[in-house]
């Protein structure tokens, strides 16, 4: 299972605050999809995911080229 | 808040900025009156500046362990850095690529563009690791992988995050390839020994506690630099314009200073943002970011989790901290500190933290008692 964020237009730690508050919404083993715009998530994706101990699964796009953080939830 | 008895209480951005040392201050006031004329002349008034000016050079070079002819007063640091790497690329034997590390300042960055533009050089990023640190190994290949570098560009020190560059062997494989090596020491100058091994390095004042609007170019006798700029017809062929006479005097004074100083300040300050490395690490979900021991001895900076950068600066400063920030909200361009996005590490709730020379233990065990209460107010406001 994968749950879509739309972080589009938000600036950081905005993103980042959507991506924690949905974490508990998704089973361990789903991942969530934080699509955003600003660069700075690129970055704070990736050290949130090592900050909480989560899974940063890689960068897809959107169909509209915005980009999009894929994480799992681990724990 | 702020006593009057003590102006700098909180004031914790010596990165920024360095209070005047009272050694500048006096040295500056006595100069004022006795070098304002023009060095070049040969009256009265002009061989006082003259003195004045060249006693500057004598003092910063014997602080530094240079030759005083390898010294230059520039009008700032960044101005020092345009000169170094720009006169290194004019002078250039072979190659049109630049080689700096991921984590300079934008100074150095502004000038490799400018030289993609006007001198057809291209720019080559070496990437670092975790705690902004440059590897010898990583520079060892990227010179043997480059057919003629023309330069490699490293600072002494993070003006951000604090880590020390292991110069000493950066410096020994650019000299196996004969590559010319600028070093921007703005960071550390004064604070550290001055590290070895480079054709061209720089320094600013106000970074150590001299005047605002004096910066060193330092030119090792016989490298390949050329003047990238007009030249002018001053005492120095490698600066132009009128010499801020009594303000090289004062950055010199205040060098010699905190040369003289360092190693018991350093010491304490070292102590200091250790204890402020420790409290900071109990705050949940607060990164300190940087190296715990090869450091500067009077920086650390730290990310929140899920904090406004521009809300933390703010609410400090409301209860009379001077602090920085890396985060994008801070930033005039909106986008993060590159240092902090080489490095991989949080670019949000970011604070750099810097001690001036007067900052006391209180004045640290004061802020360490507020923050965590800061920081969990700002994510209650957010909802966590």
């Amino acid at each position: 299972m994968r749950l879509d964020l739309d972080c589009r237009g938000l600036r950081c730690p905005a993103p980042i605050i959507a991506l924690a508050k949905a974490l508990p919404t998704v089973d361990v083993g789903d991942e969530i999809a934080v699509a955003a715009t600003d660069v700075a998530a690129r970055v704070d994706v990736q050290a949130w995911c090592r900050m909480r101990d989560q899974e940063y699964v890689g960068e897809e796009m959107a169909e509209d080229g915005t980009p999009l953080y894929v994480v799992r939830r681990l724990l | 808040m702020r006593l009057p008895s003590d102006p700098h209480a909180g004031y914790l951005d010596a990165a920024s900025s360095e209070p005047l040392h009272p050694a500048a201050r006096e040295a500056l006031l006595a100069a004022l009156d006795r070098g304002w004329a023009d060095p070049r002349r040969l009256h009265t008034e002009a061989r006082n500046a003259r003195l004045i000016l060249d006693n500057a050079r004598e003092a910063t070079a014997a602080a530094l362990g240079v030759r005083r002819d390898e010294v230059t007063f520039t009008s700032s640091g960044t101005d020092a850095v345009h000169r170094g790497v720009l006169g290194l690329l004019g002078g250039r034997r072979r190659g049109s690529t630049l080689l700096h590390s991921a984590v300079e300042h934008s100074s150095v960055l502004h000038a490799a563009a400018w030289a993609g533009t006007m001198l057809d050089t291209t720019a080559r990023v070496l990437p670092v690791d975790r705690e902004g640190r440059l590897s010898p190994a990583t520079v060892r290949e990227s010179l043997a992988a480059l057919d003629g570098t023309a330069m490699l560009a490293v600072q002494s020190a993070n003006h951000e995050v604090g880590t020390v560059q292991p110069l000493a062997e950066i410096a020994a494989r650019a000299a196996e390839r004969g590559t010319p090596l600028f070093v921007d020491a703005c960071a550390s100058m004064g604070r550290l020994p001055l590290p070895g091994g480079w054709s061209v390095a720089s320094g600013s004042a106000h970074k150590w506690g001299g005047p605002a609007g004096v910066g060193v170019l330092l030119v090792r006798k016989g490298s390949a630099w050329r003047n990238p700029y007009p030249v002018d017809d001053r005492s120095d062929e490698r600066g132009s314009g009128f010499e801020n006479v009594p303000a090289t005097l004062a950055a010199a004074a205040a060098l010699q200073a905190v040369v003289a100083e360092r190693e018991a300040v350093n010491a304490r300050q070292h102590a200091l943002i250790a204890r402020i490395r420790d409290v900071v690490a109990t705050i949940p979900d607060v990164e300190v970011v940087g190296p715990a021991e090869t450091r500067l001895p009077h920086l650390v900076t730290f990310s929140c989790l899920y904090v406004d950068g521009e809300a933390l600066v703010t609410r400090l400063a409301e209860k009379g901290y001077g602090v920085a920030s890396g985060s994008a909200c801070t930033a005039s361009t909106l986008t993060p500190s590159h240092v902090l996005e080489a490095m991989g590490v949080l670019t949000h709730g970011n604070v750099r933290l810097s001690l001036p020379r007067t900052a006391t233990s209180a004045e640290v065990d004061a802020f360490l008692a507020l923050l965590p209460d800061v920081v969990r107010d700002l994510r209650a406001e957010v909802g966590l």
